[in-house]
């Protein structure tokens, strides 16, 4: 019987340190094994953006006095146009990045002692790209999602066109496709699909440039500098830099969405 | 043996079997031309290695499938670059890369989509090359 038992035992400490030596030798098996670089792959572009957090900074004084130069509409021509968005003119407009008066944008903030100049703004309202984001949690096939750099994606593909996204967006930033757009795109951007009726679209703070190592086309348009696009875990960003310096505001803070987007006050 | 009410069931499968037999005899028993498509465009011309992002025999019966992964990996994946096989760069995209080459939608997908009856919902969205485009809205 004692036989047996130290039998049992010595076993049992074998197959002890046999499994805890497993990972350790699986993990040399793969080196030798594996080929240094399988084919087919997908690959990222050499200069591609890698964030943790994008976010943009409105400087609204900048963007104020390029207003007074005259009517300026740059950075919503260049997105517009580079992503075809469709001018529709009607309440079941299309759009990505469009202005705004104080009121509207930052209602609850505004009273009637606001300075003149602020009141019409313009403001330069976009998708957030929350770090909470309510789209997100209501989309019911995963259609919007948020991607690991912080960008709220749309999967047009998996998008039903249920418009919960659109409900569940404090900001307004999601527009439904009622109709073909095709008819309302007077040009085309031939590099860059178009949506199909029934989809919701946004922003998506240019995800197919940064994967190419260009800045948003609304950042690059902008001729008084007036947005700066950067990633807020990234010390010395340069949005970093610029918050850290002057007081910014953020749009419905109180709704617990954390908004990227920030406005320079 | 007697059927009854011969004549009207008589008239009826005659009807019936001339409409279900209506494809055939309306081509004469000619059979269509297999599709044919074009690879002659200007940028397949100007390559020195004809190559596409796999073979021929892959892209003949599977292109929706690397057209699929494409897909996922850009979107949802944010990996858009592909490296073939060959060891090529292409854009993960129908419209950057595909299309750049066959810039003859006509004459190379409607060929084969045309003769099997097939109308792929790709073109809902995405936009064939701008003459094609032009055509076809004419």
């Amino acid at each position: 019987m004692d036989e047996k038992r130290r039998d049992f035992l010595k076993i049992t400490g074998a197959c002890v340190l046999g499994f805890s030596i497993l990972p350790v030798l699986k993990v040399s098996a793969k080196q030798v094994t594996q080929p240094p670089e399988k084919r087919p792959a997908y690959k990222d572009h050499p200069k591609a953006l890698h964030g943790k957090r994008w976010a943009m900074v409105v400087d609204v004084k900048r963007c104020q006095e390029q207003n007074k130069k005259g009517e300026c509409r740059k950075c919503i021509e260049a997105c517009h146009t580079i992503h075809n968005v469709p001018t529709i003119p009607s309440v079941k407009e299309m759009k990505w990045i469009w202005k705004e008066n104080f009121e509207h944008s930052f209602p609850g903030t505004a009273h009637e002692f606001v300075p003149e100049e602020f009141k019409e703004g313009p403001f330069i309202l976009l998708c957030n790209h929350c770090s909470n984001p309510p789209c997100v949690r209501v989309c019911p096939t995963k259609a919007t999602f948020k991607r690991q750099d912080g960008i709220v994606m749309m999967d047009l593909h998996r998008c039903i066109g249920c418009r919960y996204c659109m409900a569940g967006c404090p900001f307004g930033a999601r527009s439904f496709n009622w109709w073909d757009p095709k008819p309302y795109l007077t040009q085309m951007n031939y590099d860059y699909p178009i949506r199909r009726r029934g989809v919701v679209e946004k922003c998506t703070f240019c995800d197919e440039r940064l994967a190419e190592g260009l800045l948003p086309a609304c950042v690059e348009a902008c001729p008084a500098k007036a947005l700066v696009f950067g990633d807020l875990e990234d010390t010395a960003s340069e949005v970093r830099r610029i918050l850290s310096k002057r007081l910014s505001l953020r749009r419905k803070f109180e709704l617990g969405t954390q908004p990227n987007v920030y406005y320079l006050v | 043996m007697k059927i009854y009410d011969a004549k009207p069931i008589l008239i009826g499968l005659l009807i019936f079997v001339g409409f279900v037999s209506m494809p055939f005899w309306l081509h004469g028993g000619k059979v269509s031309p297999p599709p044919d498509p074009k690879l002659d465009t200007p940028a397949i011309q100007i390559l020195e290695k004809k190559e596409c992002v796999a073979s021929k025999e892959y892209m003949r019966t599977s292109h929706m499938v690397i057209l699929n992964d494409w897909r996922t990996q850009a979107v949802r994946n944010s990996k858009r670059f592909y490296v073939t096989a060959g060891g090529a760069n292409y854009p993960a995209s129908l419209q950057r890369a595909c299309m750049k080459c066959h810039s003859n939608k006509a004459q190379f997908c409607d060929t084969c989509h045309n003769y099997i009856g097939l109308a792929p919902y790709c073109w809902d969205c995405h936009l064939p090359p701008k003459q094609e485009t032009a055509q076809a809205t004419k």
